[in-house]
């Protein structure tokens, strides 16, 4: 049972705020939210930067949710709903980690997708949103293609990103974005 | 008209559509799991009213937080609001909240109405 003291330490030396892991869901995104929500308030973090945290929060876990579950009725198995969100923050910015299992088959288009926006400066990433915004249906999931845009957008920062082999069909993808606590 | 009086929630924002005493707004945040199914009652409500509209509407936006999958339903609101005369579309942003006041921007350069800002 040595773990949950190693896990414990972990994530004190990786200043995590809340971590969560399991089913996603609308409801359990409500909940993360509000949890890191009160967290931040608490804290007296800066109104401006306390938004930008809870917007890529946001967008962060309704990918997760939307993703999983078209994999889910794809796949039907346990394994591609498992997924984990966490928030983590310094003396310098805030970090909202996420990691899910995706197809290998959709790795190289979604790694074009973020290499593309992490090439493009604030102005692009605006022509960008409002092309999108302006040309695509809203697909069946409520999604709009839009949620790493608009992390992009609001951390002001290059989305990190990697993938770790998961099995046979899946890599677990793994997304880092930082917002930084310094005022502009 | 029958009035749209939609109670906000965590997750979904307050709409009151009221055309005989001239309310028009939707407030709070919007981060529905399935946006375009939250937003249906408004375009439709919308397509009724402009059928019929008061000759000058104030239509008011104060959201505090919106999702990207709102964001392209809220541009499907305001396409709607676009063909009626006398639109104009009232924008409110939190004083120190730029993302909101630029989002409000970006929706004024999609669509052929008025916008004026407002801080509060």
């Amino acid at each position: 049972m040595n773990y949950i003291y190693e896990l414990h330490r972990t994530m004190m030396a990786q200043k995590v705020i809340l971590v969560y892991e399991g089913d996603f869901t609308q409801e359990t995104t409500k909940s993360i939210l509000s949890m890191a929500e009160r967290n931040l308030d608490s804290s007296g973090e800066d109104s401006g930067i306390k938004r930008k945290v809870f917007n890529v929060m946001v967008e962060a876990l309704q990918n997760i949710v939307k993703h999983s579950s078209e994999q889910g009725m794809r796949a039907g198995s346990l394994l591609s709903k498992s997924a984990i969100f966490l928030i983590s923050k310094d003396d310098k910015q805030y970090c909202v980690m996420t990691g899910n299992p995706i197809a290998k088959g959709s790795v190289a288009r979604l790694t074009q997708n973020l290499n593309d926006l992490n090439n493009k400066d604030k102005e692009g990433l605006k022509e960008m949103y409002k092309d999108i915004i302006k040309n695509t249906q809203i697909s069946e999931k409520g999604g709009a293609g839009l949620g790493f845009v608009d992390m992009a957008r609001k951390s002001g920062e290059k989305l990190e990103f990697m993938f770790a082999d998961l099995d046979a069909e899946h890599d677990f993808f793994c997304l880092k974005v930082n917002i930084s606590r310094e005022k502009e | 008209m029958e009035i749209l009086n939609l109670k906000g929630t965590e997750d979904t924002p307050t709409i009151i559509l009221d055309q005989k005493n001239g309310i028009f707004e939707i407030s709070g945040r919007s981060l529905p799991e399935d946006s375009a199914e939250f937003y249906k009652p408004v375009l439709e409500w919308i397509k009724a009213y402009g059928a019929a509209a008061n000759a000058s509407t104030d239509f008011t936006f104060k959201l505090e937080y919106f999702n990207t999958a709102s964001s392209k339903l809220i541009l499907d609101v305001l396409s709607a609001l676009e063909d009626i005369k006398g639109m104009k579309i009232l924008w409110y942003f939190h004083d120190d909240d730029e993302d909101m006041e630029e989002a409000g921007q970006e929706f004024s350069e999609l669509v052929e109405i008025p916008f004026e800002f407002k801080t509060y």
